[in-house]
């Protein structure tokens, strides 16, 4: 018989805690409704003493949100559809289907989940070159289409799933493409999206990679333009901010909506570094 | 077998072309003089020579190494914050969605947010810090301060996957060893102390990996908040990645860019080896 023990004390601490988590988005909010010579003033104002919109005019007025959404949206899709079919299809065969030598090439991908990503960024980023692919959309996604960790995580996922129900497709005449497709894929659901959740995560969140490969600014996307965007406003801190959250909004709501899945994503597997 | 092939082969020309290709071209070119044109030169180890004797590679370096090093105390946090989420029934939801914030939000938005509150005239830090009777300082623009700076914001983005990892490895403590303990009269600070870190010790190390790791390629923060400006602080407050990416991807030298990546790679794998050999005394396999 356990005792019931009080929660307020527990409740008083993470609430401190949560203060100081929302405070800096507070502030950000706050902040994009002054006019830019309210900030400046020595103290701050807490609310708005004049409630603008000006920062939002401007920074719509100056940078192609549209645009840069739609880059980032487009080469997020191309990612995560990439690398999960290629990694659930590679995972499964390091799972289920034997061939010769598949110890030592799994143990090259595991060799190159090791490796920090800075040591691939030379060699990428000559081949996207040298393909003339410098400021497409492809060349943001295509290396991350293909993943050490995601297959990976598939072959786990795949060698924890009990082996009667291929076995019977089988029997029934499936080929090993439709055992995949029909018995092992659906099973492999959580993991599925755990993976999308992952991956769509670092590709959206990604400013290094795509900084490197679009050298003239063409086809941005949000961290990219952004990033920009503070290069020419440097001090007109509304318009910045507003900028940081028009450009974050959308995968908030997403996280909002998808909670469970991104949970699920991040305690099955960690983020990768 | 064919069918094993058919299914092995995306991942592998992959895996081949853009990784392992640009992984042996990087280690190629650490030991070239690579011009941003014409033919690279074999130079031996002269990029690495040059390296050690480059006080600006050990500077990101020590810059990286003290970053790293602050943002380690984020564990200690996290893990009393994982246990009281633990214990906050109902709530559990909302703080755990409150602290993973900053883990959807643009590490860019994230920065820029920070350099404003971080600003030295009329940033919210120094008004907070007046309320106390602190002098505010130059946070981000002050070379004494940029990577303590910096620290504060990285702990701060941490927490939310901390507590997600953490709170998984809580779940899976038998409620039952906390209800025996509970009637032999232990408190709630015993229990945490006696049982919860020893219990979650895996889960603990698992994290402190993954924060090493990250922490040592540290490169957006600093990105935006000190190379937009017109700031005297960068020189002094650059990382490993950061100057890795000014040589290569700036300067285009990417002899020395490559090498110091693998110098990079020489010590991420030192420091994930010494804690797999330092786990032997603290985590704690049941």
């Amino acid at each position: 018989m356990a005792e019931r023990r009080r929660t307020w004390p527990v409740h008083l601490l993470l609430v401190i805690a949560s203060v100081i988590m929302v405070v800096p988005f507070v502030w950000q909010i706050l902040t994009l409704f002054k006019t830019t010579s309210e900030v400046s003033r020595i103290p701050p104002t807490i609310l708005p003493q004049e409630f603008s919109l000006h920062a939002f005019e401007t920074f719509f007025s100056t940078v192609p949100f549209w645009s840069m959404f739609a880059v980032s949206t487009g080469s997020l899709v191309l990612r995560v559809v990439g690398q999960v079919a290629v990694a659930a299809l590679a995972g499964y065969a390091f799972a289920r289907l034997p061939f010769p030598g598949r110890n030592a090439l799994f143990g090259l991908f595991l060799a190159m989940l090791m490796v920090p990503s800075q040591l691939f960024l030379i060699g990428q980023y000559g081949l996207i070159r040298d393909f003339g692919l410098l400021d497409t959309l492809p060349a943001l996604a295509i290396p991350g289409m293909f993943s050490a960790f995601g297959t990976f995580l598939m072959r786990q996922a795949f060698m924890n799933m009990p082996p009667d129900y291929e076995e019977a497709a089988r029997l029934d005449g499936a080929n090993p493409f439709q055992v995949f497709w029909h018995v092992m894929l659906p099973m492999a659901k959580p993991t599925l999206a755990a993976l999308t959740v992952l991956t769509g995560l670092y590709s959206w969140n990604d400013l290094l990679w795509p900084l490197i490969v679009s050298p003239s600014g063409e086809n941005r996307p949000l961290p990219v333009g952004l990033a920009g965007l503070q290069g020419q406003f440097g001090t007109d801190y509304p318009t910045l901010m507003a900028g940081a959250f028009v450009c974050s909004i959308p995968l908030v709501i997403v996280f909002l909506v998808l909670q469970r899945q991104f949970f699920r994503g991040i305690a099955s597997s960690g983020l990768k570094g | 077998m064919g069918w094993a092939l058919l299914f092995i082969a995306p991942a592998t020309i992959g895996l081949v072309a853009l990784y392992l290709w640009p992984f042996l071209s990087t280690l190629i070119k650490s030991f070239q003089d690579v011009p941003a044109f014409g033919p690279a030169t074999f130079t031996g180890v002269d990029n690495y020579t040059e390296l050690l004797g480059d006080g600006e590679v050990w500077q990101a370096f020590g810059n990286s190494a003290l970053y790293t090093a602050i943002v380690l105390l984020g564990i200690p946090l996290a893990v009393v914050l994982a246990a009281l989420i633990e214990q906050a029934g109902r709530g559990r939801t909302v703080y755990r969605v409150l602290f993973f914030l900053p883990v959807v939000t643009l590490p860019v938005a994230i920065g820029m947010v920070w350099r404003f509150i971080y600003n030295g005239d009329f940033g919210l830090f120094n008004y907070v810090l007046s309320w106390f009777g602190i002098d505010g300082q130059y946070w981000v623009a002050d070379p004494r301060f940029t990577i303590y700076a910096f620290a504060a914001v990285g702990i701060w983005m941490g927490l939310g996957i901390n507590l997600i990892i953490l709170g998984a490895g809580l779940q899976a403590i038998p409620k039952a060893v906390y209800e025996a303990s509970a009637l032999d009269g232990a408190g709630r600070v015993r229990q945490f102390f006696h049982i919860t870190v020893p219990l979650l010790s895996p889960s603990i190390f698992f994290v402190t990996i993954l924060t090493v790791i990250a922490a040592l390629q540290m490169f957006d923060l600093i990105f935006i908040m000190l190379r937009s400006v017109n700031n005297t602080a960068l020189a002094d407050s650059k990382t490993i990645v950061y100057l890795f990416y000014e040589k290569a991807f700036v300067q285009f030298q990417q002899g020395y860019g490559a090498a110091i990546a693998i110098v990079l790679l020489i010590v991420i794998m030192i420091a994930t080896a010494l804690q797999f050999r330092l786990q032997r005394s603290w985590v704690f396999y049941g």
